[in-house]
């Protein structure tokens, strides 16, 4: 029998019952909840009389509508009533049902995907879904982890379990090791724009090679987060002393001898060198520059020393046509420099970018600089409470405040514009997040999506730059 | 949820590939905490010239004459004839209550985002796939001065079309099986509970550290 690969593994270890109509009923180790997609899934709860399967499974955080500013005032402090009564609604249904919430004003609060790692909540060989389609950031850990429905939120909450069918396994295979200032960002987006954003249905993608086992567990999490992007549920990585470092000691993780039982285990959560993968892409990783995403898609993307592409140089059915909306809604000329777009405002933040190595990448490329008078707005946006603090100690605050950076509280923020952070239109937006969709960030707003590294350096030139001619090496950090 | 029964219904075709959640219904609409409401903000980047803003009434909104729902030919369409991809990107299944709310209970492409395909089955909307041809003929009837108007029976698995043609298409069994019964899937599968009770109990006895710690 050929072996196992990393997803047979943990789909295995979580199998309830195989149904002879090729469903699946798979257990959910772990779910978490903010105030976006929840509140209809506990209301269809209550009106069936349910209660929560395991309440101790779930861990809830508001994120998706917080503000960023004046965050001492709670709950009270969000002007838009519709937002305020749905981060209210969160807070109330978690009491009433029990389950634990790092509500607004705890210091634990913060983006759902980085609170999970941060503390522990999140371990390798666990199932983890959120009704959010970014849950693949946890696949970084050596679990399976996916967005789902709100129907399925209540269905997790009701019964513990999913009706699934397996998908198949796809690796991504990445040769040599990432350049100096060439980040998981950047590998993500170049893997994105070679399979493109349908490459990745109805695949479980496992990141590979030396470039990803050269990652910090912080940028597997950027590179599994945008797995989805590539039209993939989930995305992982192997577990390796990476893990197994990163996961020692956080706050929810287990500890002492519990911890050596735990890591005996997880340290079979990769693929066996038999597995049999039903597709398999190789990218040599050793030759990528920094990436930025030019269109509508997160597929439109070019590495910096790049062009906008001619329409000509469409290949697939309908892509000419996707080009030509793209670059309509995006104000480009077809076969224009990459580096000569202008950028209006600068976003540091997201479920894919908000880590403490982020911040470090972004103030490293900062430091000493400032943000170019053409810039209308820069900011930096930590993904949590424990990411703020330790930023601040870090000193990396002052280096972001001095160079013109406004420094806010952490939430989803302008990655899409729930809350007030938002792009006006027509504006250039060097983003960290995860989609350039129209209208994401804000009503006609244009987001390039960028390393923090990236859009440190295209706040303080106006434009896109090769941050690795800003500031000579050293400056990619691990993110 | 209502069982899905067969229907004949007029095709309206959204001819554009990779047709993301943000487009059907975008981000300021999430906020509501109820699950109706959203079949005014259907597409509403799009449909809609001004800036959509859920404070506004449909009344007061400037339509975008070129916007295909919004000519008069497709008004009451039921179907939605869509490219490859349709409903990447976010999870929201608001997506696929702004589907619903505004009259469609079939979508047809040639390939669908993973989560939407599944948010769809749990509100009684059938999303189909169909080969690229037979996907590019629809578009062709469609966008034809007649217009389309499908027959659509699932428990038979077919389309009919006006001349009598029919297509066949896929589709899982007990996703069919939950749509012409209207089945909430929670129930049929709390009929599992002494399996899952089993299931825990030995995934606790391996993996301990699983359980008890989020308190």
């Amino acid at each position: 029998m050929a072996g196992r690969t990393l997803y047979d593994k943990l789909w295995d270890a979580h199998l309830v019952k195989q149904r002879d109509d090729g469903t699946a009923l798979i257990y959910i180790d772990r779910h978490l909840l903010h105030e976006v997609t929840s509140p209809q899934a506990f209301e269809g709860l209550r009106l069936a009389g349910r209660r929560p399967w395991r309440v101790d499974a779930n861990i809830a955080t508001p994120d998706h509508n917080v503000p960023t500013q004046k965050r001492s005032e709670g709950i009270a402090g969000i002007t838009d009533p519709i937002s305020r009564i749905q981060v209210q609604t969160l807070d109330d249904n978690c009491e009433a049902f029990g389950i634990l919430e790092f509500p607004i004003l705890d210091a634990r609060q913060g983006i759902v995907h980085v609170v999970g790692p941060e503390q522990g909540a999140t371990l390798p060989g666990m199932t983890v879904v959120c009704g959010d389609s970014h849950t693949s950031t946890h696949g970084a850990l050596a679990a399976l982890a996916h967005g789902i429905g709100t129907s399925e939120v209540e269905h997790v909450l009701a019964s513990q379990c999913l009706i699934q069918r397996k998908a198949k396994n796809m690796r991504i295979m990445t040769r040599g090791r990432l350049p100096e200032g060439v980040t998981a960002k950047d590998l993500a987006l170049a893997i994105i724009g070679r399979i493109g954003t349908a490459g990745g249905t109805g695949y479980t993608l496992e990141f590979a090679g030396e470039a990803v086992q050269a990652l910090s567990l912080e940028g597997r999490m950027t590179l599994c987060n945008m797995s989805i992007e590539a039209g993939a549920r989930a995305g992982m990585v192997a577990f390796d002393d990476t893990t197994a470092d990163y996961v020692r000691g956080r706050p929810y993780a287990p500890r002492g001898e519990m911890f050596e039982r735990a890591e005996a285990q997880w340290r079979d959560l990769v693929s066996d060198a038999d597995a049999i993968f039903d597709a398999e892409v190789v990218i040599d990783a050793s030759t990528l520059e920094p990436q930025v995403s030019w269109g509508t898609s997160p597929e439109m993307v070019a590495g910096i020393s790049g062009h906008v592409p001619e329409l000509s140089a469409a290949t697939r059915p309908g892509q000419r046509e996707g080009w030509e909306a793209a670059l309509r809604y995006m104000g480009l000329e077809p076969g224009m420099a990459i580096s000569d777009i202008g950028v209006d405002r600068v976003f540091i933040g997201s479920c894919t970018n908000s880590r403490i190595e982020d911040l470090r990448a972004a103030a490293a490329v900062v430091r000493g600089r400032r943000v170019a008078n053409s810039v209308l707005q820069a900011m930096v946006v930590p993904g949590s409470g424990p990411v703020k603090r330790q930023a601040e100690e870090e000193g990396l605050h002052e280096i972001f405040l001095a160079a013109g950076f406004e420094w806010r509280d952490p939430g989803c923020s302008m990655c899409l514009a729930m809350n007030a952070d938002r792009l006006g239109p027509g504006e250039h937006c060097a983003s960290t997040s995860n989609r350039n969709f129209e209208g994401r960030q804000g009503h006609g707003g244009r987001t390039h999506l960028v390393s923090p590294a990236m859009a440190a350096a295209a706040a303080v030139a106006g434009h896109f730059t090769d941050v690795r001619e800003m500031v000579g090496s050293g400056t990619g950090g691990a993110a | 949820m209502k069982a899905f029964e067969r229907f004949v219904g007029r095709v309206a075709p959204l001819n554009r590939a990779n047709v993301d959640t943000d487009q059907i219904i975008p981000k300021q609409f999430l906020k509501s905490i109820r699950r109706t409401g959203f079949g005014d903000n259907l597409f509403d980047g799009w449909r809609y010239l001004d800036e959509g803003d859920p404070s506004k009434t449909p009344n007061e909104r400037r339509i975008n004459p070129d916007f295909v729902l919004n000519s008069p030919r497709y008004q009451g369409a039921s179907i939605l004839l869509a490219q490859d991809n349709f409903g990447c990107g976010s999870s929201r299944e608001h997506a696929v209550w702004a589907l619903e709310e505004y009259g469609f209970r079939v979508v047809l492409a040639p390939s669908y985002a993973d989560i939407f395909f599944s948010n769809c089955f749990k509100n009684g909307v059938l999303p189909i796939v169909l080969d690229k041809e037979t996907i590019n003929k629809m578009f062709r009837l469609a966008e034809s001065e007649k217009g389309l108007e499908l027959t659509v029976d699932l428990a038979a698995q077919r389309l009919t079309l006006p001349s009598g043609e029919q297509v066949a298409f896929d589709v899982d069994s007990f996703r069919k099986h939950c749509l012409l019964e209207g089945l909430d899937d929670i129930g049929v599968t709390l009929k599992d509970a002494d399996a899952i009770s089993e299931f825990e109990a030995r995934h606790r006895a391996r993996s301990p550290w699983l359980f008890d710690t989020m308190r």
